[in-house]
């Protein structure tokens, strides 16, 4: 199929973008790397009237270390995030759980923001953030203003952006004892995952981040306060049956996906010793 | 054998050469039905129906007729004096029965996906918008989904004129199955179930069609294995002449059997030209085909197999069931996959008792036909299943069972049960090829040792027969215009080089490539001086493409005959040239040579320029003819069988019910190898969608006949990173029909691989006790088994 036509502009600022979406409301979308956005239209599953291109703008690029604080704009393209130095020393749950999104070519075009902005539940990227306990950037007509992971993702493809807001960037707190694990399960390299874990354990808390389990991306609370207290594996297995939803679909019955999830809890802590 | 001496002069068949086209199509110089435009060219796209079965209430085209670059809109009705309807009926399938069908559905719908209406315009993007103000009324009527539930008394008739949703219902009885089976030492029994897949070619399906209303010719440029089939279907639908007619197909990429059919919205777009009066152009795009180009598989067996205590096999007793859509594809027929299975079942073992039935059944999903390697894998898994859980049951060794089974090499020519004819086989040669390969022993060694640190590897082996070289009993017999051979012109150049024109099609395979090959050694030129033509009806002998295996065994050895023919004619004008008898003469290296010295005498190039510039200069009487036409079809075997063996080395995760794959192997006996290379990636581009077909490729339909994974992001395609490495290895045994020998290759890694993975899973879960019989193995069936311990169980696949 074809997309339905659009018309096109590539603003220069990121003022300009956003008064831009400011000025269309609903009929603009932003478009960062098109992997997601450009398979939507061309399905017919949107049609806005406008496409705001932020592929280019600079002020969404860089990633910089400060204050324990690490930033990736949100422009950030998911090979450049991958491999970027910084990530790979400070956030290497984040260049690990990229080597499982999509495919070279794809990941040379998908931004690390589009990714979050777009809250696909199956994503890797939602996971992490909320593992690691992220704060988004968000900037709009009233300026910027900043969103915990943990209140970002709020239903199926939807976040708390306002409709005239930017994701601009994404700040992670960094620390030097932090534990981490990735798995997930995918029938395909590169394709999304049936079910998938983003674990990070930094000194008196666990974050279970779940991804391809519900509505959006989800934190296993019960599963990682048993964890944190220092109860055994087993117990944190069977807490999850009340942490993730039941979640049916053509690729695992709900019963399966807690089976797969409490295989990858197993694996991804287990390998983290002591328990 | 002639070709395995690699010193003979001009030696050319058995290279490993490159496809020279390869370069262009790597530069994105290829040149496929979708990059040709022409002037005053129109766009086609179609209203597909959203129901599975509905009766059709109202369609208003108006709407659509207004919207931007709309040149025009049609529906089945002002289809019906465009274009004939066609039923897909072959009269050497006894009983088969199946309704008109049309270009764009008339009255009621019945699969999800029929095409309902058309719309022209100036661009894709236009006709799509405009397809999407279409009205159409439907009255839903009851999907039959289910092959069993459609046969079930009662079932919603899909063709209420039928009578029943039987299609067609075959038996073979070798007479005493009863009695065999009664004196059995065992009976192994399994149920077998095969999901539907289908094709997914990388260039879809596409169609140019452009009606000359001057000329009164209609050209078509189609991607298609089959140009002439499709000249006759469309002089006979479109009520032409076929010499009004010309079918060009350019490159075409990939088509894997989807590519040989009739398709309703094709048709509609070559009358929608006649109508017009001007080019229509229609590519499919992914979504709609996955509802519109032909399914495959999709069968239920149940399957007995009487053995004795020794391991001896006497007997199958097999009952096949299969859904084939609401039509039998037309012209070849939707029968020909069941007919195919229960001739095949057992192939490649001696037993004597055999009884089976087929049935084929109408239902309200997408429809379904030939596809690579037609019934083979079903046929190979079902008895390589069989076997297995017999050796099992028996705890005897799997590579045992087969050694004790598979009909001696000596044995041939001989006759199956079902009256298959094997001409000469090599089933044991290709085991004992197997078992070095792959090192068996040390394998099974490894996989012990493993299974003690609680790794699960598994070995799975499968034997199999692959019909190549069909003459004419496959379509010809049964009435249908469908050529079964195929001819080869080849023609001196006034340069001194050689252009071969060839009715078997090129659709990525190498054919090209292999016709060049064998034609430079037959006429004793260098490889580079050959270009190949095929794939238009104007400019080939007329021939049955490319389809079953043939375009080697057949292609080739007319092309053979052809170059054999032409050397003989500038043998006899060298002579006259040079004053020598031509029986001292011979032509290599691109020069006519003294046969006894091998001295050169005179270049071709020279010969050409004498011939076609200077033939004053020829003797009186001498008339030069540099140009030579010889056709070919097999005529002592119906089919030119041959055969092979698989294995598969993989590992199961039996936490979570993921297979990785970490070796395959082949060997197989296509005859004389032509191409190793080619032949090769033949292989492997086979096992590739076994490999498919056996781990994730299903079209998987809800009860109400929708189609839940159609696009490329929910329906599986086996990809790279998932294929273990594919070894491959040769038994030579040249069919003495022709003299190159060559037989078929294009579907032995299909025909087995999944049987192979099959049985690999089985072997690894056999601790447990449980056996799969279920492909696609996913792992919710895989966890689903483990849990319930049988290896039946539901859950969702
Ligand atoms: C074949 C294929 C396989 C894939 N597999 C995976 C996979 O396994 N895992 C995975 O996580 N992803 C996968 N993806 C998606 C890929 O990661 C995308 O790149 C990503 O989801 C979106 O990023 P983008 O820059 O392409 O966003 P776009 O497609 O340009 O935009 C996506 C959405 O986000 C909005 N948006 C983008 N940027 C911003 C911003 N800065 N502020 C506010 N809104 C914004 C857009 O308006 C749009 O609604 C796959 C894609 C393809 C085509």
């Amino acid at each position: 199929m074809k997309a339905a036509a659009f018309d096109y502009i590539r603003p220069e600022t990121l003022g300009a973008a956003i008064t831009l979406l400011t000025r269309h409301g609903p009929d603009a979308k932003l478009i960062a790397g098109g992997q997601s956005l450009l398979p939507a239209l061309n399905l017919r599953l949107s049609a806005p009237g406008l496409l705001i291109d932020i592929g280019r703008l600079a002020a969404l690029r860089g990633i910089t270390l400060a204050d324990r604080t690490l930033h990736i704009g949100a422009g950030c393209t998911h090979a450049q995030v991958m491999t970027h130095p910084l990530i790979q020393r400070h956030a290497p749950l984040i260049a690990r759980a990229l080597a499982d999104v999509a495919h070279p070519a794809i990941r040379a075009r998908g931004t690390f923001g589009g990714s979050l902005a777009n809250a696909d539940p199956a994503a890797e990227l939602p996971a992490c953030a909320l593992a690691l306990d992220a704060v988004m950037h968000a900037q709009g007509p009233a300026g910027p203003r900043r969103i915990p992971a943990a209140e970002f993702f709020t239903a199926l493809f939807e976040t708390a952006l306002a409709p005239d807001e930017v994701l601009t960037g994404v700040d992670i707190p960094i620390q030097g004892d932090t534990q981490w694990g990735f798995a997930e399960l995918a029938r395909r390299t590169g394709d999304y995952a049936m079910v998938g874990l983003a674990a990070v354990a930094r000194p008196g808390t666990i974050r279970l981040g779940w991804f391809s389990v519900g509505q959006t991306a989800i934190l296993a609370h019960r599963a990682a306060a048993t964890l944190t207290e220092g109860g055994p594996l087993e117990a944190a297995c069977t807490a999850l049956a009340d942490d993730l939803p039941a979640h049916d679909d053509p690729q695992a019955s709900a019963a399966m996906r807690l089976h797969l999830a409490r295989v990858l809890l197993r694996r991804v802590v287990g390998a983290w010793g002591g328990r | 054998m002639k070709f395995s001496d690699p010193t003979r002069p001009d030696a050319q068949i058995g290279l490993a050469r490159a496809r020279p086209q390869a370069r262009a199509l790597a530069q994105g110089r290829g040149t496929f039905t979708s990059d040709i435009t022409l002037p005053r060219m129109v766009h086609a796209a179609f209203l597909r129906s959203p129901y599975a079965h509905a009766t059709i209430t109202a369609i208003d085209l108006a709407p659509a007729r207004t919207m931007p670059g709309v040149v025009a809109v049609l529906d089945g009705a002002a289809m019906a004096d465009l274009c004939t309807p066609w039923v897909g009926v072959l009269t050497h399938l006894k009983g088969l029965k199946s309704a008109p069908q049309y270009p764009l559905a008339v009255g009621r719908v019945r699969w999800q996906g029929e095409p309902v209406a058309m719309v022209l315009a100036t661009t894709r993007a236009q006709a799509e918008d405009a397809a999407e103000h279409i009205m159409v009324s439907y009255d839903p009527l009851p999907p039959v989904v289910d092959a069993a539930a459609a046969l079930a008394p009662g079932a919603p008739l899909i063709h209420p004129e039928l009578g029943d949703n039987l299609a067609f219902e075959r038996h073979i009885d070798t007479g005493n199955t009863d009695a065999a089976f009664a004196a059995a030492d065992h009976i192994i029994e399994a149920d077998f179930t095969f999901a539907r897949h289908t094709g997914v070619p990388l260039e879809p399906r596409a169609v140019l069609a452009d009606w000359n209303e001057g000329a009164q010719r209609l050209t078509i440029h189609q991607g298609t294995q089959v140009p002439h089939m499709m000249q006759t279907i469309y002089a006979r639908h479109l009520g032409l002449d076929e010499s009004q007619i010309r079918v060009i197909s350019p490159d075409v990429g990939g088509s894997f059997g989807i590519k040989i059919h009739v398709y309703p919205d094709e048709m509609a777009v070559v009358a929608a030209s006649r109508l017009l009066r001007r080019p229509v152009r229609f590519v499919a795009d992914r979504l709609e085909s996955f509802v519109s180009d032909i399914h495959a598989r999709d069968h239920t067996v149940h399957a007995r197999l009487a053995i004795m205590n020794d391991g001896t096999i006497t007997g199958f007793d097999i009952d096949d069931l299969t859904g084939i859509g609401p039509y039998s594809a037309y012209p070849r027929t939707s029968a020909v996959e069941a007919n195919q299975v229960i001739n095949l079942i057992g192939g490649p073992y001696r037993f004597a008792h055999y009884r089976a039935r087929a049935r084929v059944a109408f239902q309200t999903k997408a429809m379904m036909s030939q596809y690579r390697a037609v019934g083979h894998p079903i046929a190979t898994s079902v008895t390589e299943g069989l076997i297995d859980r017999a050796a099992s049951h028996l705890g005897i060794d799997p590579v045992t069972i087969r050694r004790r089974n598979l009909i001696p090499d000596d044995a041939y020519p001989c006759t199956s049960p079902s009256g298959m004819r094997f001409e000469a086989l090599s089933h044991h040669a290709c085991l004992d090829r197997l078992l070095t390969l792959m090192d068996y022993d040390a394998l099974r060694a490894e996989q012990a040792s493993l299974r003690q640190r609680g790794i699960m590897r598994g070995i799975g082996i499968a034997s199999f027969i692959e019909i190549t070289n069909p003459g004419a009993a496959f379509y010809g017999v049964g009435g249908a215009r469908i050529s079964a051979q195929d001819g080869a012109t080849l023609r001196l150049d006034a340069a001194g080089r050689l252009i071969v024109q060839a009715s078997v099609t090129e659709q990525g395979q190498g054919t090209t490539t292999i016709l060049a090959q064998i034609a430079a050694e037959a006429m004793g030129v260098a490889f580079d001086h050959v270009r190949v033509m095929l794939g238009d009806t104007d400019v080939t002998p007329y021939g049955g493409g490319t389809w079953a295996s043939r375009a080697a065994g057949i292609g080739g050895e007319a092309t053979w005959q052809a170059a054999r023919a032409l050397c003989a004619q500038i043998l006899t004008l060298a002579a006259s040239i040079l004053q020598e008898t031509s029986g001292n003469l011979d032509i290599s290296g691109g020069a006519v040579i003294d046969r006894a010295s091998r001295a050169e005498r005179i270049t071709l190039a020279e010969l050409a320029r004498i011939a076609y510039f200077r033939p004053d200069t020829l003797p009186k009487g001498i008339q030069a003819e540099l140009i030579a036409t010889r056709h070919y079809v097999p005529r002592e075997y119906p089919f030119a069988f041959t055969n092979g063996i698989q294995a598969a080395w993989l590992e199961l995760d039996t936490e979570t019910g993921f297979i990785t794959l970490l070796k395959h192997w082949v060997v197989e006996d296509c005859g004389t190898v032509i191409n190793p290379m080619l032949v090769d990636e033949q292989i492997r581009g086979g096992v590739v969608q076994g490999i498919g077909a056996a781990l994730f490729e299903q079209c998987d339909y809800d009860a109400e006949g929708q189609m839940l994974n159609a696009s490329m992001a929910d329906y599986l395609v086996p990809m790279a990173g998932e294929m273990p490495d594919i070894t491959i290895a040769h038994i030579t045994t040249p069919t003495a029909e022709s003299t190159i020998g060559a037989k078929g290759a294009g579907e032995a890694g299909t025909a087995a691989a999944s049987a192979a993975i099959a049985n690999a899973v089985n072997d690894a879960l056999s601790p447990l006790a449980i056996s799969l019989a279920t492909i696609p193995l996913t792992p919710a069936r895989i966890l689903a088994a483990l849990q319930t311990g049988t290896g039946r169980a539901g859950g969702r696949p």
